[in-house]
């Protein structure tokens, strides 16, 4: 079996990935150290620190956070309670959790423009019943509960799946060596799950802090996140040294919260694929 | 008892956080009246306004194409990969699923902007770029469902068929196919969904008067909401609807393995 024969299949993909994975990194390296007539700086990089840029980083970092913590939350006990469901419904139920995760990210984020805007479904119930309509849409609220929305089926699904592969027999033997319920779910459930936690933490965390359609299409313009500040100046300004620099940055960022978390969990973030 | 009713009212609460929005959705493209939240009687003449819209059915004939092709080529160079992956030491297997996990782990803009980068300098941006980069953040999903199921499969009959004089290509197919199919169309499924749902990357690496869905939406939002894009978020969510069911309960399906759901 351990051919070179059929070590060679894996040939086309090798090649593939030098030409479009490892190539364009680089070349994201080449413009991020070059000034626009080619000469080496390190302004782009170092620019991350102008007021404008670290604002937004720290902006975008409030809000990843955020978007983390409140996925984190809601999707534990929903996991906990679909995987304690049995009986012929269950499948179904899980389902339909699914289900709205695979309708286009852009409508998703069109349908919360839609409900949250100053005449939208919200406000108008809400005055109905004589309440002060919310005025959220462009601020950092709308992006975070847009964020929530989007991003939620990937703190879901590792999560669940990780709950699912808990043997039933291994509850049962703690509880039949005495543990509570509450021990049950500090010494096995929380410590077995753990790898899905981490892989969902870094599922959402990543896209939220780097997105830039939910904030530039919520934010109104008024809610400027790095992923916002770099795609201005690769498709306004045109200013393709600084957007690259810029990019570094994020990137390092990234893989640096993410070799962070990972050193918590056994497994890796991708896991749950 | 009182347990079981407040985990009935949490699922019940997210339930409708996530379906809210959906079904106010497609209450309105089917809403008279151009307001978000008055009744204006029951009309299809969005759906008409939809399907009679060039720039709408062009994104939606841009989409589908990058998506089959793009899944295609990806599922036919992810499963090539995974047996030669397969057939690598542990250092080589090592190597190669580091360099997989990049276009999965980098973020989406940062992968949409260096293959922007490449494909100025060398060439120009268009549709081919659109698919190259497409296939790109597609084939590690392929590898990741394919490779499992080569580690379960059983090597010893496939070794045995060799003996028996099957060359190579006719053990393969009939010994080792079966058993990684499963995996080589889920691996194709994710692929597609990948996609259809992608918009960085599109935006970063599309040529001009180029639009996917994704990308003609955002274009169209930053100008305002237009009802035709309710019907097309109606249609959308059916088309999402059926391929999930048959995703999950149709004769490929498997519950309870990786990667079945997502």
């Amino acid at each position: 079996m351990r051919n070179l024969k059929r070590q060679l299949l894996a040939g086309p993909y090798l090649i593939w990935m030098v030409g479009f994975v490892l190539l364009p990194v680089g070349m994201i390296l080449y413009y991020a150290l070059t000034t626009t007539s080619g000469q080496f700086t390190t302004f782009n990089i170092t620019s991350i620190t102008a007021s404008v840029h670290l604002k937004a980083l720290f902006l975008s970092l409030k809000l990843a956070l955020a978007c983390t913590l409140i996925c984190l939350g809601l999707s534990y006990p929903l996991a906990m309670i679909l995987n304690n469901m049995n009986g012929k419904r269950h499948g179904l139920i899980v389902f339909i959790f699914i289900l709205p995760m695979w309708m286009n990210f852009m409508l998703r984020i069109l349908a919360w423009k839609m409900l949250l805007s100053n005449n939208g479904v919200i406000n108008t119930v809400l005055g109905y019943f004589g309440l002060p309509g919310l005025d959220v849409l462009n601020t950092p609220s709308a992006v975070v509960f847009c964020m929530v929305y989007d991003f939620l089926p990937f703190m879901i699904l590792p999560i669940y799946n990780a709950m699912s592969r808990i043997e039933k027999d291994v509850i049962e033997a703690a509880k039949d060596l005495g543990a509570g319920s509450l021990t049950v779910f500090f010494k096995v459930i929380l410590p077995l799950t753990m790898s899905g936690v981490v892989s969902g933490i870094i599922m959402v965390f990543v896209p939220a802090l780097t997105s830039f359609a939910i904030s530039d299409l919520l934010g109104g313009g008024k809610v400027l996140l790095i992923g916002n500040v770099i795609e201005q100046a690769f498709m306004q300004e045109y200013n393709w040294n600084l957007g690259s620099g810029l990019s570094l940055v994020l990137m390092v960022f990234v893989i640096v919260s993410m070799a962070l978390m990972n050193s918590h969990g056994e497994e890796g973030g991708a896991g749950i694929c | 008892m009182l347990k079981k009713s407040a985990e009935r009212a949490y699922l019940f609460l997210v339930f409708l956080f996530l379906y809210l929005p959906i079904i106010v959705l497609i209450v309105l493209s089917f809403n008279a009246s151009k307001s978000k939240v008055q009744w204006g009687g029951f009309t299809l003449g969005w759906y008409q306004q939809l399907f009679s819209s060039s720039s709408m059915m062009e994104a939606f004939g841009t989409t589908i194409l990058v998506s089959l092709l793009s899944a295609l080529i990806a599922t036919l160079l992810g499963t090539l990969a995974a047996l030669g992956i397969d057939a690598m030491k542990k250092r080589g297997q090592a190597v190669m699923m580091g360099a997989t996990n990049i276009p999965l782990l980098n973020a989406d803009i940062v992968t949409g902007i260096s293959m922007m980068l490449l494909f100025v300098r060398f060439t120009r941006l268009g549709l081919n770029t659109v698919i190259i980069a497409h296939i790109t953040f597609n084939i590690p999903y392929v590898i990741l469902n394919v490779l499992p199921k080569l580690k379960q499969s059983n090597r010893t009959t496939y070794e045995a068929a060799l003996d028996l004089g099957a060359t190579p290509f006719y053990a393969f197919y009939k010994i080792i196919w079966p058993q990684i199919r499963p995996g080589v169309f889920s691996g194709f499924l994710m692929a597609m969904t990948m996609s259809l749902d992608d918009f960085s990357v599109t935006y970063f690496t599309k040529g001009a008067g180029i639009n996917t869905l994704s990308t003609m939406i955002y274009t169209e939002m930053r100008k305002g909401i237009r009802p035709e894009m309710y019907a097309l978020s109606t249609i959308l969510f059916l088309i999402a609807l059926v391929l999930l069911l048959f995703m999950n309960f149709g004769p490929s399906a498997r519950r309870g393995e990786k990667g079945g759901f997502k």
